[in-house]
């Protein structure tokens, strides 16, 4: 599914908070926006998402324009958000519609590829924090959603657990292909996943530059390419700037 | 070493084993722990009434003021013997447990609706408030003279005094759901109602029940007091009747049972919750 972003913005009772932001995303691909804290990123996501409506400019899924929630988006927020009376394997079919069993096949499927097949009865109390946001992810994934909305989704996780939900997140693209907008403040972590890295700046936040990652999955995390990356975008997020 | 593998190989099948094994363990454990708060709990309590008992009987305490504990008791045993104690004790249950339904039901409906709705809320709230700063007992008399002394009047004035904690609790649980969780459901293409029945009921039903343990105690008291108006069966009037017949006893007895049969129906109302609530992330002591 596209995505397109024209001259949106979002004041929030007389403070704007991003300014005119446009924006192409072509099905299938993965962009990461990328910013210093308070620039805004955030609020960009919620818009495309529909939780907010209360922006300008416009938002185009998919050829249609609307300010509402498409059912067709996930959204894994920053953190894990589960319902906490609700077991791990009602958590994840909590989107779903369909027959009992049908859904919890599905759901049983995606905690497997999560990592969490046998924790089903757990209630979200006896979870960590990295498992409930695996939990959280697998029940975004669920869905299938063709656009994937995440709003720093692993900055709450240790060093291992967030390489291994990223790599995670690379293998459910591969197999189905959704576009995804990441936002995030780590810029290794955009580097590794993202094919588009938008940099935000200032306050209210603007579109600041541009970097395309051509490199092939799956990437080394400490390859010199990347390492070249990173070198800039410190550099054009440099605030003495 | 070669036991290891085995556990390992074994894999799920040993951890659902292990699971089975626990949960017996923990029950276990679970009944030693009980056992022991009902003796530490009773400790005291019992030494009180073996220390009254001996000076019940030392004539330190003189009987016509404070009978022995052992009086009240044979009290208690010839009333359940002769039949009445039943009767007392039926009638001021009923009152209570329909009090406690009307008002819970009344006060579930408004709090939900003021809860959820802007403009009900900005309607009824301010008038609900009002009406709560006034004593419920002042209600007493005009109550009496709209419905006489039987058994509307009493009932309904249990009913109001239920109806304030369970209102309050289940407007506020409503107002205090998660701004997040709610979001998750619209996330998910929840319309209102189903936003309602998945994620703001669940989510404030610990605030209900708070409010529906608060409500039943709240309709003991009630029941007191509407008793002591004007009736002539239940514990209130056993209580009446025992101060004009200088029977201490009959008002020990009576106040007694009230301890008990209160405490009963509130430890059903715990047991519901403990049930309901179990996924709550609660402080272990």
């Amino acid at each position: 599914m596209s995505l397109a972003l024209r001259d949106v913005s979002r004041t929030f009772n007389g403070t704007t908070a991003v300014k005119n932001v446009n924006l192409e995303v072509k099905p299938g691909e993965i962009i990461g926006l990328l910013g210093t804290s308070g620039c805004g990123k955030s609020t960009l996501l919620r818009a495309i998402s529909g939780l907010d409506s209360e922006y300008d400019g416009e938002i185009e899924i998919n050829g249609t324009v609307s300010k509402e929630i498409h059912d067709t988006t996930g959204f894994i927020f920053q953190e894990p958000r589960l319902l906490p009376w609700l077991n791990v394997l009602d958590n994840v079919t909590f989107g779903l519609t369909g027959s009992r069993k049908e859904k919890e096949n599905k759901a049983i499927d995606y905690l497997e590829s999560v990592g969490l097949r046998g924790k089903e009865r757990l209630y979200p109390r006896e979870l960590s924090g990295g498992m409930a946001q695996r939990v959280a992810i697998a029940r975004a994934l669920v869905t299938s959603p063709e656009i994937l909305l995440l709003d720093e989704p692993f900055s709450a996780l240790d060093a291992f657990t967030k390489m291994q939900l990223q790599d995670l997140l690379l293998e459910v693209w591969k197999k189905y292909q959704s576009t995804i907008v990441l936002v995030t403040h780590d810029i290794d972590e955009a580097n590794y996943l993202c094919d588009r890295v938008v940099i935000l700046r200032g306050q209210p936040g603007e579109v600041d530059r541009e970097f395309i990652i051509s490199q092939k999955r799956p990437r080394d995390r400490g390859s010199e390419e990347l390492a070249h990356f990173k070198s800039e975008i410190l550099e054009s997020l440099d605030l003495n700037k | 070493m070669a036991e290891q593998q085995n556990e390992v190989s074994a894999g799920y099948v040993k951890t659902v084993q292990s699971e089975v094994s626990g949960k017996k363990a923990a029950s276990k454990t679970n009944k030693d722990s009980l056992l022991k708060t009902v003796l530490i709990g009773s400790i005291i309590p019992v030494a009180l009434i073996v220390l009254w008992e001996i000076l019940s009987r030392a004539g330190v305490v003189p009987p016509n003021q404070l009978p022995a504990p052992t009086t009240i008791l044979d009290k208690i045993v010839s009333m359940a013997q002769d039949g009445s104690l039943w009767g007392h004790v039926w009638i001021t249950t009923y009152r209570v447990l329909a009090g406690f339904v009307i008002g819970t039901v009344a006060a579930v409906i408004l709090g939900s609706l003021v809860g959820f709705y802007k403009k009900v809320e900005q309607l009824f709230d301010p008038m609900v408030q009002a009406f709560r700063s006034i004593p419920s007992l002042a209600w007493v008399p005009l109550f009496i003279l709209w419905m006489g002394i039987g058994e509307t009047s009493k009932v309904t004035m249990i009913a109001v005094g239920v109806f304030f904690p369970v209102y309050l609790n289940i407007f506020s649980g409503i107002l205090g759901v998660d701004r997040k969780l709610i979001e998750v459901g619209k996330m998910y293409g929840l319309n209102t109602f189903q936003l309602v029945k998945r994620i703001i009921l669940p989510a404030s039903l610990p605030s209900f029940l708070i409010g529906m343990r608060s409500g039943l105690g709240l309709g003991w008291m009630f029941v007191v007091a509407a008793e002591l108006m004007g009736a002539s069966q239940g514990l209130g009037f056993l209580l009446v009747f025992g101060q004009n017949m200088t029977r201490p006893e009959t008002i020990l007895a009576s106040i007694i049972l009230f301890a008990i049969i209160g405490k009963l129906t509130d430890w059903i109302l715990k047991l519901v919750e403990d049930r309901s609530l179990h996924w709550q992330d609660r402080v272990q002591k």
